[in-house]
C-alpha cells in the first residue's frame, strides 16, 4: 500500500508515473484474482473438513465410476464402453450417452499428476475437481466482466461468483457433477465471445469455438449458449449494431462450434438435427444476408442500391418462403417438434408434469420458491436491477449481452430450480457491475467534496480516490483495487509504444470525464452513508455465503449426521448396506431398487442394477415402479422375470429420514401406472390423501413397498410409530412369503431382501396352484397392458 | 476304546493312523520320554498346545537333536513351534529358547512330518532334560454344522490324538483339553478319560511305543468369533523428515460356521446374547504408542465406528466393521497411522540405519493367512537387508511416490499363516545420505524459479510482427 503513495509523492514525469501505476494495478489485480481463486477453492472445502473427502449424492457416483473406468482402461475402451452392470438386461452404452467433459478433465488431471509421480487416488482428484474449476470460473467471470465494464467490475464480479451459494451448492468438494466444470465452460465461452466482439479478432473467435466445444463435452446446458448468442446477434442486428466484429464473433462460432459439437458422441448429428440448434442456423443465414447487404451498400451508389434492394427482396422473399416451408415441414414431422423433453419442459413449464412424470419427479426439476432465490443468490437479487441499469449507461454490444443473459436466465431459473445455477453467474456479473459503479460514483463524490483535494490536478484523481477508499473500507479487501484500475484501460506492459500513442487522447478523456464526474457528484454525507451501507451489504453477503457453504450445502447426503445432547451422531447406513452387498453377495447378482439408488449401487456395491439415475428407459423404470406397488406375489413374479436376486429399499421411519422410499412411493405408482394401467394412483390414496396409517387403502397396505419397509417394524417399539409420517402404521403384523430379509442396516435406513427361490414343482401341487393363480391373474390382467418381462 | 456312538461314526472316515505302529527304523538316537504332559487350549479359534517333555538319553552317545512328530494334515495348519529348555535347579530355573527347524526324514511312516529341536548343550548318555514346547494351529476347528442360522450357537469339531505322536517311546503321558464352555456335545473316550467343567483329561497312559496314535474327536460349542485376515498388506513408509507412515490393508473374513438364511436386525439388536453370539462385532488393534493421524476407512470412504485410546505405553484402536460379520461374511478396510520416526529408526554401529518395527498383524487374536510387509525406504537409500526372526520370503520392488525420480526401494517380506505370536520385531538395514532429503525441495524450488524466469523472459520479448 505504501508503494503508490511514494510514487505519487516523488512525482516524476507523467509518463513514468502512469506506467508504474499501471504495472502496480496489474500486479495487484493479479494477486487479488489469485486470492479470489483461493477463496473460491477453500470455501468449498467445508464438506471435506466437516465430513470427509468423499463423493457426494447420486450422479457424482456415476461420474466417479466412469472416471475410474477411464483411468483404468484408457480412452478408447471408454468410448466403446458398454456397461452391462446397469439397466439389466438392456445394458447401457456409456461412451455414447455420457457427456465426457467432466470425466476426461478429471482423468487428464489424474494422469498428469501420476506422470509427475504424485500418487493421488482417482477419488481425491474427483473430489477436488469441482472446487478447482470454481476458481477457474471466477477467473472467467473476471475476464467476462472486464470486457463489459472494466477491471474493477471484473474483480467485484469474480469475488461475488467465488462465493455465490447457488454455485457452491453444485460445486462443493465431492460434488463431482457435470455442472462443476460446465459453469466454468459457460462463463469462459461467453467471455471469449465478448472478447471477440470487442476486438474482432479471429484468434479469439477460434478460442471461443474451442471453449464452446468444451462446454458441449461437459453439459447438456450448452444449448443455452447456442441459443443465447444467436439471440444476442439478432438483437444487435435489429438495433442496428451490426459490425464486422459481430460477424467474426458469430460466424466462426456456428461453423466451427457445430462441427466440433458433432464430434461429441452424445450430441453427434443432434447438433444439426434438433430444434434446439435451429435458432443458430437461422441467425447464421440472417447475419450473412445482413453482411451481404452492408457490403453491397458499400460498393453501390445509393440509387443503384435501392434498385438492387427491390430486386433482391422480391427474389429473396420467394426463396425464404420456400426454405421456411421446408423447415417447418421437417420440424412438424417429428412428434415432439424436434425438441427434447427436457427442453420442452423449459419452454412450457407444465409440459413435464403433464407428460413425463419421470422428469417431474426429480426435485431439482421443480420450479423454485421465492425463499430459494434469497437462499441461493442472496443480496444479488437486489443488486441485479441496479446492474441492469448500469449496463445501459452506456449500452454497448457487450453490456447488451449481459442484459440479455440475465433476462433469459431469470426466466429459466423460474422454470427449474436446477437452472438457478445458470442465473448465478449472470447475477454475479450484473451485481458486480452495479457494486463497482456504485463504489465508483460514491468514492468520486467523496473525493470531490473533500476540502483541498478538489483543487488537485486531474492526474492525481485516480490515486487519491483509491487512497481514500482504502482508508474507508480496509476490511472489504476485494473491493479495493477496482477504483484504481477503473479509469485506465488495462494494458500489458510490453506494449509500451502503443501506450505512448494513446496517452494524449487518454489524458484528454480523463479530463472530460473528470468534469462530467464533478457534475454527477453526490453530497458528502449521503455518499459516506451509502458507501457504508454498501459495505454492510457486502459483509452480509459474505456471512450468508459462508453460512450456506458450511451448513446448508456441504452434507454429502450419503452420510448423515445429527447433533444431539450426547454429541454427534453419525448415520452411515447407506455405505453399510452397499459395503455389505459388495462383500457378501455374488458378483453377478442383480439388485433392484428405485432408480435413485442405481448409480450408488453400481459404484459403491459393484452390483448390477435394474434401473439407475440415467432415466433413459421409462418402461423399465415403470416396471420396477409397478413391482414396488404390486402385491407381494405379483412383485415377486416381475422381479423374478428380471432375474433380480435382491431388493433394496430405503426406509427412514425409525430415525426420521424424510427422503425415503415411502415418501417417493407415489411417484413409483405414477410412473408405473403411466405404462401399466392396472396400477392406478387413486387405489393408493384415501380421499386424495396419501397415508400409511390405519386409514390407508388395502392396496397401499398390501403393496410390496409397504411390506418391505415395515416388515417387523412393530417389534422395535411395540407400536410401530413412523417418525417421518408421524403416525402409527396401518398394518403392523404380517409375514413375507416370497421375500426374506437378508440385511438391515444399523438404523434401519436400508433394508435388503432376497427373493425366495421358486418352490419345487411337485406335480400335483403345481397343477392346483397354477390353475388358481392363472384364473385370478388373467381376470386381473385382462384388458390391461402386460408386463413385458413376463 | 469306548467312544460315544456319534464320534465313532465319524471316526470311520477320519484320518486313519495305524495304532501301535512301531517304526522299524527308529531315529538315530535311542531317546525316550519319561514324562509328557500336553495341554490343549481350545478357547479361541487358535489352538494352543503346551507340551512338557522330559527327555532321557538312553543311548550311549550324546545327542543334541530331539524330534517332534506331527501328522501331515496338522502340519499345514501349524503356525509356529517354539521350544524352551529349563535350566538350573529348583527355584532358580530359567528358560532358554531353542532352535526349531522342520526336518525331512527319509522313511517317515504315513507321511509324518518332523521338527527338530536343537539343544544348546548336547544331552549326554543317561542324562535327562525338560523341554517346554508350544505350538499353535490355525484353521483346526471345523464348524459342524457348517451353516448356522442367526440364533444358533456355533459348534466345532476338534480332531487330535489321545496319545502324543512321537518317534520316541513315552513312559507316561497325560493330555488336558480345555474347552471354552462346559457345553460339549460329544467326545471320544480313550480310557482313562475324565471330564470336569471345561477341562477334559486323557490319560495317564503308560508305556506307549513310538508312533502310537489314537484319534479323538471333540464336538463342542465355541461361540467366539473366528476373525481371519485372508490377506494383509502392511506398508511402512520411512520419511527422514520425521515420520513413519503405516498403511494396512485388510481383507477380513469370519472363519466360523457360515451364516445361513435371514439376518434380522430387530432380533440382533434386541437379544444380542442369543442372536448372533458368534458374530464379529468389533476388533481391537494394538498400535505403538505416540501414534497420530489414525484413519480407518474402506474403498467407499471413512468408517465412523472406531475409537482410539492412547497412553504412554500403547495405543488401542477399537474398530467396528461397517456391519457385524457373521460366519463367511467378508469385509475389507484400511487402517493408516503415522508414528514419530525416532521411536523406530536407529543408527547401527557400522554407520547404517535400521528400522526396528513389529512384524505381524496388530489386530488381537487374529489369524493372518497371508501377510505382506512392504518397507518403503526413502529415495536414494542403498543396500537394503531385512532381518526377520523366522523364515520368510523376500524380494525388492521400486515404488514411485511424491515427485520421485529414481523411485524408492521397497523391501517386500511375505509370510503365510501368522498368529499373534509372530508380532515380534524385525529390522531393515539400509544406508542413506541425508543430502537426498533435499532433492525434492530443490527440484520444486528450481521448477518455480524456471517458471518465473520464463515469465520474465516472455514479458520482455516482443513477438509482434508489426512495429
Amino acid at each position: 500500500m505504501a508503494a503508490p503513495e511514494t510514487s505519487t509523492a516523488a512525482v516524476p514525469t507523467l509518463y513514468t508515473n502512469n506506467t508504474l501505476r499501471n504495472a502496480f494495478g496489474g500486479v495487484l489485480s493479479f494477486f487479488i484474482l489469485l486470492l479470489i481463486g483461493v477463496l473460491a477453492f477453500s470455501i468449498r472445502l467445508f464438506s471435506v473438513i466437516k465430513y470427509e473427502s468423499v463423493i457426494h449424492e447420486f450422479d457424482p457416483y456415476f461420474n466417479y465410476r466412469v472416471t475410474q473406468f477411464l483411468t483404468k482402461k484408457g480412452i478408447y475402451d471408454f468410448w466403446n464402453w458398454f456397461d452391462d452392470r446397469t439397466w439389466y438386461p438392456l445394458g447401457r452404452v456409456i461412451g455414447g450417452t455420457v457427456y465426457p467433459g467432466l470425466t476426461l478433465t478429471a482423468g487428464t488431471i489424474w494422469w498428469l499428476l501420476n506422470s509427475l509421480n504424485i500418487p493421488l487416488s482417482v477419488e481425491t482428484v474427483c473430489v477436488f475437481t469441482a472446487p478447482i474449476f470454481s476458481a477457474f470460473a471466477s477467473w472467467a467471470t473476471y475476464l467476462l466482466t472486464k470486457e463489459v465494464k472494466g477491471a474493477g467490475a471484473g474483480l467485484t464480479a469474480a469475488a461475488l461468483l467465488a462465493m455465490v451459494p447457488s454455485y457452491i451448492s453444485r460445486s462443493v468438494a465431492g460434488s463431482y457433477d457435470n455442472e462443476a466444470v460446465a459453469i466454468f465452460a459457460l462463463i469462459f465461452t461467453f467471455s471469449l465471445y465478448i472478447k471477440t466482439l470487442n476486438t474482432g479478432s479471429l484468434f479469439y473467435a477460434t478460442l471461443n469455438s474451442i471453449a464452446y466445444f468444451y462446454m458441449v463435452c461437459s453439459w447438456g446446458g450448452y444449448t443455452f449458449i447456442i441459443n443465447l448468442i444467436p439471440m444476442h446477434v439478432l438483437l444487435c442486428i435489429v438495433t442496428g449494431r451490426y459490425s464486422s466484429r459481430l460477424y467474426i464473433a458469430y460466424a466462426p462460432l456456428v461453423v466451427l462450434g457445430t462441427l466440433l459439437a458433432a464430434l461429441v458422441p452424445v450430441v453427434g448429428f443432434n447438433a444439426v438435427m434438433t430444434s434446439e440448434h435451429f435458432a443458430s442456423f437461422l441467425v447464421f443465414i440472417i447475419i450473412h444476408v445482413v453482411a451481404f447487404v452492408y457490403y453491397i451498400k458499400g460498393i453501390l451508389s445509393p440509387k443503384m442500391f435501392k434498385v438492387a434492394v427491390t430486386l433482391v427482396v422480391s427474389v429473396g422473399l420467394a426463396v425464404c418462403c420456400a426454405v421456411i416451408a421446408v423447415l417447418i415441414a421437417l420440424v412438424a414431422s417429428s412428434p415432439t417438434k424436434g425438441w427434447s423433453g427436457r427442453s420442452l419442459s423449459l419452454l412450457d413449464p407444465t409440459y413435464a408434469s403433464k407428460y413425463i412424470p419421470i422428469i417431474a419427479s426429480v426435485s431439482e426439476h421443480q420450479p423454485p420458491t421465492w425463499p430459494s432465490y434469497f437462499m441461493d443468490i442472496n443480496v444479488l437479487a437486489f443488486l441485479v436491477p441496479a446492474g441492469i441499469i448500469a449496463c445501459f449507461l452506456p449500452l454497448t454490444d457487450a453490456s447488451s449481452f449481459v442484459v440479455l443473459y440475465i433476462a433469459t436466465s431469470v426466466y429459466f431459473s423460474g422454470v427449474m430450480v436446477r437452472l438457478m445455477l445458470v442465473l448465478a453467474p449472470a447475477a454475479c456479473i450484473t451485481s458486480g457491475i452495479a457494486l463497482s459503479d456504485a463504489f465508483d460514483v460514491l468514492t468520486r463524490s467523496i473525493k470531490f467534496q473533500l476540502p483541498g483535494v478538489s483543487s488537485d490536478a486531474e492526474v492525481d484523481e485516480g490515486e487519491t480516490n483509491s487512497d481514500t477508499t482504502e482508508a474507508r473500507n480496509d476490511e472489504v479487501k476485494a473491493e479495493k483495487p477496482e477504483e484504481k484500475s477503473k479509469d485506465r484501460p488495462s494494458k500489458k506492459s510490453k506494449k509500451k509504444e502503443r501506450e505512448h500513442v494513446e496517452k494524449p487522447s487518454a489524458k484528454a478523456k480523463v479530463k472530460t470525464k473528470a468534469e462530467k464526474k464533478r457534475l454527477l457528484a453526490l453530497p458528502l454525507e449521503a455518499s459516506v452513508v451509502s458507501l457504508l451501507l454498501l459495505i454492510v451489504l457486502g459483509a452480509f453477503y459474505v456471512v450468508h455465503c459462508v453460512w450456506a457453504a458450511a451448513e446448508a450445502y456441504s452434507a454429502p447426503s450419503i452420510v448423515l449426521t445429527s447433533r444431539t445432547r450426547d454429541g454427534l451422531h453419525v448415520f452411515d447406513d447407506f455405505r453399510e448396506a452397499y459395503a455389505w452387498l459388495r462383500h457378501n453377495t455374488d458378483v453377478d447378482d442383480k439388485v433392484a431398487s428405485w432408480w435413485d439408488y442405481g448409480y450408488q449401487t453400481t459404484a459403491m456395491a459393484n452390483r448390477t442394477v435394474i434401473v439407475d439415475n440415467n432415466t433413459w428407459n421409462n418402461t423399465h423404470i415403470a416396471t420396477v415402479g409397478t413391482a414396488m406397488s404390486s402385491p407381494e406375489k405379483a412383485a415377486w413374479e416381475i422381479f423374478h422375470s428380471l432375474d433380480v436376486k435382491y431388493v433394496l429399499v430405503v426406509f427412514g421411519g425409525l430415525i426420521g429420514y424424510p427422503s425415503d422410499d415411502i415418501n417417493k412411493f407415489l411417484w413409483m405408482v405414477r410412473i408405473g401406472g403411466g405404462v401399466f394401467p392396472h396400477i392406478k394412483e387413486p387405489d393408493y390414496l384415501r380421499d386424495g390423501q396419501y397415508r400409511i396409517d390405519s386409514q390407508a387403502t388395502p392396496t397401499m397396505l398390501n403393496c410390496l413397498m409397504y411390506k418391505l419397509s415395515y416388515y417387523r417394524f412393530v417389534e422395535t417399539d411395540g407400536k410401530a410409530y413412523d417418525r417421518v409420517r408421524r403416525t402409527e402404521i396401518g398394518k403392523k403384523y404380517f409375514k413375507l412369503t416370497h421375500f426374506e430379509e437378508v440385511f438391515t442396516t444399523h438404523h434401519w435406513m436400508v433394508r435388503i431382501y432376497k427373493l425366495k427361490a421358486p418352490k419345487n414343482r411337485i406335480r400335483g401341487k403345481t397343477m392346483k396352484s397354477k390353475s388358481k393363480t392363472s384364473s385370478t391373474s388373467s381376470s386381473k390382467r385382462s384388458g390391461t397392458k402386460r408386463n413385458p418381462w413376463l | 476304546m469306548e467312544a460315544p456312538i456319534r464320534a465313532r461314526e465319524i471316526l470311520g472316515f477320519t484320518l486313519l493312523f495305524l495304532l501301535f505302529f512301531v517304526c522299524s527304523s527308529s531315529p538315530s538316537h535311542n531317546l525316550l520320554i519319561s514324562d509328557a504332559e500336553r495341554r490343549i487350549d481350545l478357547t479361541s479359534h487358535i489352538v494352543k498346545v503346551y507340551l512338557t517333555l522330559k527327555v532321557e538319553n538312553a543311548d550311549s552317545t550324546p545327542t543334541s537333536e530331539i524330534l517332534l512328530a506331527f501328522p501331515p494334515n496338522h502340519v499345514d495348519h501349524l503356525a509356529t513351534v517354539e521350544a524352551l529348555v529349563t535350566k538350573g535347579k529348583r527355584k532358580k530355573t530359567t528358560l532358554a529358547r531353542l532352535d526349531v527347524k522342520p526336518t525331512e526324514l527319509p522313511d517317515a511312516p504315513n507321511g509324518t512330518k518332523y521338527f527338530t529341536i536343537y539343544l544348546a548343550n548336547p544331552l549326554n548318555s543317561g542324562e535327562s532334560t525338560t523341554l517346554e514346547v508350544l505350538y499353535l494351529f490355525t484353521h483346526s476347528l471345523e464348524p459342524f454344522p457348517a451353516e448356522i442360522g442367526q440364533s444358533e450357537s456355533q459348534l466345532v469339531y476338534y480332531r487330535d490324538s489321545a496319545l502324543i505322536l512321537s518317534p520316541y517311546h513315552i513312559k507316561q503321558q497325560t493330555t488336558f483339553i480345555k474347552t471354552p464352555s462346559t457345553k460339549v456335545e460329544s467326545f471320544t473316550r480313550v480310557e482313562p478319560t475324565n471330564r470336569a467343567g471345561t477341562e477334559m483329561k486323557y490319560g495317564p497312559y503308560e508305556e506307549r511305543p513310538p508312533y502310537s496314535f489314537s484319534p479323538i474327536l471333540i464336538h463342542f460349542e465355541n461361540n467366539s468369533p473366528f476373525p481371519v485376515v485372508e490377506e494383509l498388506v502392511r506398508e511402512v513408509e520411512i520419511s527422514h523428515w520425521g515420520n513413519l507412515q503405516v498403511t494396512e490393508q485388510y481383507t477380513l473374513v469370519h472363519g466360523g460356521a457360515r451364516h445361513k438364511g435371514v439376518f434380522s436386525r430387530v432380533d440382533y439388536q434386541s437379544r444380542p446374547s442369543l442372536n448372533g453370539a458368534s458374530s464379529l462385532r468389533y476388533l481391537l488393534a494394538r498400535l505403538p504408542p505416540r501414534v497420530h493421524s489414525v484413519y480407518y476407512r474402506d474403498e467407499i470412504g471413512n468408517i465412523s465406528s472406531s475409537h482410539l485410546r492412547t497412553d504412554s505405553r500403547k495405543s488401542e484402536l477399537e474398530i467396528e466393521p461397517r456391519y457385524p460379520l457373521f460366519g463367511g461374511w467378508k469385509a475389507t478396510f484400511v487402517i493408516g497411522y503415522g508414528l514419530p520416526l525416532q521411536d523406530f529408526l536407529f543408527e547401527s554401529s557400522d554407520d547404517r540405519r535400521y528400522l526396528n518395527f513389529t512384524f505381524g498383524c496388530p489386530l488381537l487374536d487374529t489369524v493372518v493367512d497371508k501377510l505382506t510387509v512392504k518397507v518403503v525406504l526413502p529415495e536414494g537409500s542403498k543396500d537394503p537387508s531385512a532381518v526377520v526372526p523366522f523364515p520368510v520370503e523376500q524380494h525388492l520392488e521400486t515404488k514411485y511416490s511424491y515427485l520421485d525420480v529414481v523411485g524408492r526401494t521397497v523391501v517386500v517380506i511375505e509370510k503365510k499363516n501368522l498368529v499373534p505370536v509372530h508380532n515380534s520385531p524385525f529390522q531393515v538395514y539400509y544406508t542413506f545420505k541425508p543430502i537426498f532429503m533435499l532433492a525434492e525441495p530443490l527440484m520444486l524450488a528450481s521448477a518455480f524459479f524456471l517458471f518465473f524466469v520464463a515469465c520474465v523472459a516472455y514479458l520482455h520479448t516482443d513477438l509482434s510482427i508489426r512495429k
